[in-house]
């Protein structure tokens, strides 16, 4: 197993950035997927990525968090870690959590059951064997479940839970996973409009602990987290900036916004 | 019934009181592992209560395959890894069991050679080949009626987990597997008795394979096997493991971005099972008195699978209860409409996974919720709804 | 009696001249039966042993209908006449004393006591000419087969005496390959020679040719005796032996490896044929088909079913079962697609589970309707036979038909996705099914004829199987997981990663063959799929993407 070197915590001012990629390309088949692409988060901060379907946010995601491989490029976390070394469930002991655009989470397991699995701790097999959750946990897994309003629900079926609130079980669980860095890949799909308002709410919430990075399609929703914007297009960064600013440059509005 | 508060006092005690079905199960287990030797060995022959001896063989058997469904079950039920090549797991450790009784025959043999089995002075062998060596020893062959079948998985596992060969291609290339090893076992040079495998064994540890008493004692082997392995498989999946291992069946990329190595739980889970079915396959060998090749034929395998899948998958009991009865309808018609039996079992299969996804067991899960739900609601609307 | 006259004469001047030179094409027209019965009879008065070679020779170069006949008699002692009216007569022992036929009439005229006939005796001088006009008479003859297999036979046994005629033979000879074998011929009996410049010769003439017999000649030459000496004395020739035998052992080599690339793409074919129909069902819709080797075996048994119903034009019921298999399987496909699997799509695991069951079915009603028996298709004329290509290559017909056939099948499928409407639909349909949907294609609909498809497709790979082995209710379940291997190997969805790994794991399974044994053989090339897909977990030739990775 590779050495998972736990990073001191967050806040640390030794850190410059949280995640930096720079000429990261990567094609499938002779299309660029993603190309010389660029990108620095700094601890912290919240970041809204966005771009038309096509423009390399999800293969981005697949390279941070280990799924791909770049063919070229630096990706760092926290300024020393170089990810391409590692896989998926390096990546996220590492502290980088994913939730993915369509909400996954155990169906057949409560959702108790799901926060559990996702709390942070040692995951070797024997561990998992002899596993006793102490009070501690246990709280903490009352506790997130409350953060993400799920509490009536603790003892349900994931299964059995709406879109939106399965999307919120899966925020939870990220959380308990204890990341330093949250990759959330179009959280308000398929919500209404009162439960994406809430959602931006609870991104913002849990900035406060943990650095986070949101794609997201929503203009609504981009403009509710109130953030440093970057538009992705073709695999590679267009613009980036404050909304405003962005939604004034001319290139983004033909290639994005204008249509 | 039963003081429940018995079972508080141990972790094996608490995880059966939040299982009633395996309670019954454990409790019929146990009931038959007293009672049928005991109806064998001590009734008279003409009584109403005595057990057959041929009827303790049989049963003896469908108890060595619920052992090798619930191996299946472990892995298939629980972590969706669909092994088309259980069968060779089971027929390895049957395989280990077979060279450690055909040892035993020594110089009873056709031939008379105390060091070769006979089918190796047949072939002219001047020497036991390296690989027969310890057999002789129960304790060591014990040992390999579970190391051979781990080895193999781990080996297999370690290959396909970590490339990630998953659904499909994972149970095509078990089934491979299972088929390269027919191949294998069936020549002559391989020195395990080719096409006629091994056979004409002659008693175990000193006690007779042809007397009751043995057989008996087999029988009584096999149901404690079925019991412990029952309990083992039960508290491995509902340990926090067993969740990670649902996680994995149902959502195995989320998992792996939780940070678990999926490929190392398969890996545990899949050596475990094929322990369990090895371990099947040499309480098997002594009691049927012959393994052969045959065993590995991709067809058992997949026998393996219809037994866990008309029981009802990913309930453990629903494998000891499938395996069970699918072996006694095959027994019943394969002796009083031999034509028939395939015409059944064919049936049988399409119509369990088109309209009984869960199995026998899901049949009465549901059957009971409705009546609960009746009698919740066996009040003034209940005409309305008929 | 002018007649017998003129004839006289010729008969005089014939034998002058043939006693110099040897039997040269047919001179000697005979205008009449009378005329051939004339000459024959001669055989009876003759009584000198050189007026009996003039009398073989003169038969030889006539247009004689009975000459072989006739000569192979005399020479084989069964060319008897009878006392009484000294009728010449093939006679044949009988318990009774012979079984006689008139040479001249070719009439039976019965059985006859041993005293009423007598022999045309011959001895061995006669012996060594009648081989020489035998030999030669198959070397004219207007059948290519013939005179090659005399040619051959001539290698065989080497004798001087056939040299003058080895020698007129190629003078005349049109086939290559008769040529060839007599070049070896003449030079095998040159070996036999005491003059090293004859034998070297010899020795230079086989270079480059691949003949069998030649080689182990030029084998036995390198060979030493008890006492650690050469069998040959020769130095200079025994040297020259041993470079040609090289170099002719290293062009056999070339041929074997043909022949073993060839053995390989037949059994390859064999594979693509078997694993073609399931790249559509398991390739393009993703529906793991436990029974498509039942549809094989449907296939197999439509064929039998056909032969029976034409009898008389088993040549050609081959070629009526190749469409009938292909509805057979493709319907009871149909059946199958709308009454289970379509209930099953998006789980996979369940539907191999069903369709297992379906095979379990179809095997039992196969064995009810048709007995448990196997039952033997026989092979139409066209398929036997081989095509010799030289010494050491001959491709048999039935292989060559096999990688013809199956070509034509994957070309024809190839056509059917690629260009014409219903296999744009079928395209669509297994690419974005909502899409498809929302175009107005039928899916269910498609989805039913692409099954369809590919359980017809193995229908016809039963045709070609029932020439193969014998066609029984488990004939499906053998190649069955052959197959499923080579459509993983290749890539699912993926024809020529089909067609690919097919043919490539028929050759490696034929180049295993000679050095592990066939079981060996398939259990590495077995070994090698398992491991393969832990490297390349989609095939060889896997769509690449994110969108298949999920």
């Amino acid at each position: 197993m590779s050495a998972v070197v736990k990073s001191p915590g967050f806040h640390s001012d030794e850190i410059q950035s949280m995640l930096y990629l720079s000429g990261v390309t990567k094609s499938f088949d002779g299309f660029k997927a993603i190309n010389n692409l660029s990108l620095d988060i700094a601890p912290g901060e919240l970041r809204a990525i966005i771009g038309p379907n096509g423009a390399g946010k999800s293969t981005m995601m697949d390279i941070i968090t280990g799924k791909t491989r770049p063919d070229t490029g630096q990706v760092r976390f926290q300024d020393s870690i170089d990810l391409t070394q590692y896989d998926e469930a390096d990546i996220a002991n590492l502290g980088i959590g994913r939730k993915f655009q369509k909400p996954t989470v155990v169906e057949t397991l409560t959702v108790w059951e799901n926060v559990e699995l996702a709390l942070a701790g040692t995951r070797s097999v024997m561990r998992a064997l002899f596993h006793k959750l102490s009070a501690e946990q246990a709280d903490k897994i009352t506790d997130v479940i409350q953060l993400v309003g799920l509490k009536a629900k603790t003892g349900d079926l994931a299964g059995s839970l709406s879109h939106g609130q399965k999307q919120w079980l899966e925020i939870g669980m990220l959380i308990v996973q204890g990341p330093e860095l949250l990759l959330v890949d179009e959280p308000a799909a398929g919500m209404t409009d009162h439960e994406t308002m809430e959602t931006a709410a609870l991104l913002k919430e849990i900035n406060k602990d943990h650095t986070v990075v949101v794609v997201e399609h929503d203009m609504d929703f981009i403009k509710a987290l109130d953030s440093k914007v970057t538009v992705l297009h073709e695999g590679s960064v267009l613009a980036e900036g404050r909304l405003e600013v962005v939604s004034a440059n001319p290139r983004v509005i033909e290639v994005y916004l204008g249509r | 019934m039963i003081n429940t508060k018995i079972f508080e006092h141990s972790a094996i005690g608490r995880l059966l009181l939040a299982d009633k079905a395996g309670r019954y199960l454990i409790a019929v287990l146990l009931a038959a592992m007293v009672l049928v030797p005991l109806c064998n060995l001590i009734m008279p022959e003409g009584s109403f209560l005595y057990v057959p001896t041929y009827v303790v063989v049989l049963l003896g058997k469908y108890l060595c395959y619920a052992l090798l469904a619930l191996a299946l079950d472990l892995i298939w039920g629980y972590c969706g890894i669909l092994s088309l090549g259980h069968g060779a797991f089971f027929a390895l450790g049957g395989y280990a069991m077979g060279m450690h009784l055909m040892r035993q025959i020594g110089e009873r043999g056709v031939y008379g050679n105390a060091e070769l089995p006979d089918f190796m002075v047949f072939l002219n062998w001047t020497e036991l080949p390296w690989y027969w060596y310890g057999f002789d020893n129960f304790f060591f062959s014990m040992f390999m009626v579970a190391l051979v079948p781990a080895v193999l998985a781990f080996v297999f596992g370690w290959l396909a987990f970590r490339s990630r060969v998953t659904g499909v291609y994972l149970s095509i290339i078990t089934q491979a597997m299972t088929y390269a090893l027919l191949l294998a076992f069936f020549r002559n040079d391989m020195g395990f008795g080719g096409n006629n495998g091994l056979t004409d064994f002659k008693d175990i540890l000193g006690f007779s394979l042809q007397s009751d008493v043995t057989r008996c004692v087999l029988f009584a082997l096999s149901a404690l096997s079925v019991v412990l392995a029952y309990v083992l498989c039960r508290a491995i999946v509902s340990s926090k493991y067993g969740r990670v291992l649902v996680a994995i069946r149902d959502a195995e990329s989320r998992t792996r971005f939780m940070g678990y190595r999926v490929e190392h739980f398969k890996l545990f889970v899949f050596v475990v099972s094929a322990i369990l079915a090895g371990i099947a396959g040499a309480l098997y060998v002594p009691q049927v008195g012959i393994i052969n090749p045959g065993e590995f034929g991709p067809i058992n395998s997949i026998e393996i699978v219809i037994w866990v899948a008309i029981g009802g998958r990913g309930t453990l009991f629903g494998a000891v209860i499938g395996a069970v009865a699918v072996n006694y309808a095959k027994t019943y018609f394969t002796g009083a409409f031999p034509e028939v039996w395939l015409f059944m079992l064919g049936t049988l299969f399409v119509i369990s996974t088109l309209y009984l996804p869960k199995g026998i067991v899901g049949v009465v899960t549901q059957m009971r919720e409705r009546r609960a739900e009746r009698n919740a609601t066996s009040t003034p609307e209940q005409g309305a709804e008929s | 009696m002018k007649h017998s006259h003129v004839f006289r004469m010729l008969v005089l001047t014939l034998s002058l001249l043939f006693s110099l030179q040897g039997v040269q094409a047919e001179q000697v027209v005979l205008e009449s039966e009378a005329d051939s019965a004339l000459l024959l009879n001669q055989l009876i008065s003759a009584s000198s042993t050189s007026d009996k070679i003039n009398l073989i020779n003169l038969i030889a170069s006539s247009n004689l209908s009975q000459r072989s006949a006739v000569l192979n008699a005399l020479q084989d002692g069964q060319l008897y006449y009878t006392k009484s009216d000294e009728k010449l007569v093939y006679a044949i022992t009988h318990p009774d004393g012979y079984q006689i036929t008139s040479v001249i009439s070719g009439e039976d005229l019965g059985v006859i006591g041993n005293r009423k006939v007598r022999k045309i005796s011959i001895n061995n001088e006669l012996r060594a000419v009648l081989r020489g006009v035998l030999a030669e008479l198959s070397l004219r003859s207007d059948d290519v087969a013939e005179r090659l297999k005399a040619a051959k036979d001539l290698i065989r046994s080497p004798a001087a005496e056939f040299l003058p005629a080895i020698e007129r033979a190629k003078a005349v000879e049109t086939s290559a390959r008769v040529l060839e074998s007599l070049n070896i011929a003449a030079a095998m009996v040159n070996l036999n020679s005491d003059q090293q410049l004859l034998r070297l010769d010899a020795i230079e003439s086989f270079r480059g040719t691949l003949d069998t017999d030649a080689m182990s000649i030029l084998a036995g030459m390198q060979l030493k005796d008890s006492d650690g000496n050469y069998t040959e004395k020769d130095d200079l020739v025994r040297e020259s032996a041993a470079a040609v035998l090289t170099e002719m052992r290293s062009k056999a080599e070339i041929y074997k490896v043909i022949e073993n690339t060839f053995f390989g793409l037949s059994l390859g074919s064999v594979l693509l044929l078997t694993a073609v129909g399931l790249a559509i069902t398991f390739g393009v819709m993703g529906v793991i088909n436990m029974a498509h080797g039942e549809m094989m075996m449907l296939g197999a048994y439509t064929t039998y079913v056909i032969q029976l119903l034409m009898p008389n034009y088993i040549d050609y019921s081959i070629i009526v079962a190749i469409p009938a298999a292909f509805l057979v399987s493709g319907l009871v496909g149909i059946v199958i697609e709308r009454g289970i699997i379509r209930h099953l799509y998006g789980r996979p695991l369940e539907t191999l589970l069903a369709t297992f069951g379906v095979s379990l079915i179809l095997q039992q009603a196969v064995r009810s309707i048709f007995s448990p028996l196997n039952k033997s298709v026989s092979a139409p004329s066209w398929l036997s036979g081989s095509w010799e290509i030289n010494g050491a290559l001959s491709l048999t017909y039935n292989r060559l038909y096999i990688i013809i056939f199956s070509l034509v099948v994957l070309l024809m499928l190839v056509f059917l996705l690629k260009k014409t409407f219903v296999g744009l639909q079928m395209r669509a349909v297994t690419q974005n099914r909502a899409m498809a949907n929302s175009m107005g294609i039928r899916t269910g609909w498609v989805d039913a004829l692409t099954f369809g498809l590919g359980s017809g497709i193995a229908g016809i790979a039963g045709v070609a199987l029932s020439q193969l082995t014998n066609v029984g209710p488990n004939l499906g379940q053998s190649y069955i997981i052959d197959s499923f291997m080579v459509v993983v190997f290749g890539g699912v969805g993926n024809l020529f990663g089909t067609f690919f790994a097919a043919m490539s794991l028929g050759v490696a399974n034929k180049f295993l063959e000679p050095f592990a044994g066939a079981v060996l053989a398939k259990i590495f090339v077995l070994v090698f799929i398992i491991l393969f897909i832990q490297w390349r977990p989609r095939g060889l030739f896997a769509l690449k993407g994110r969108s298949v990775e999920d």
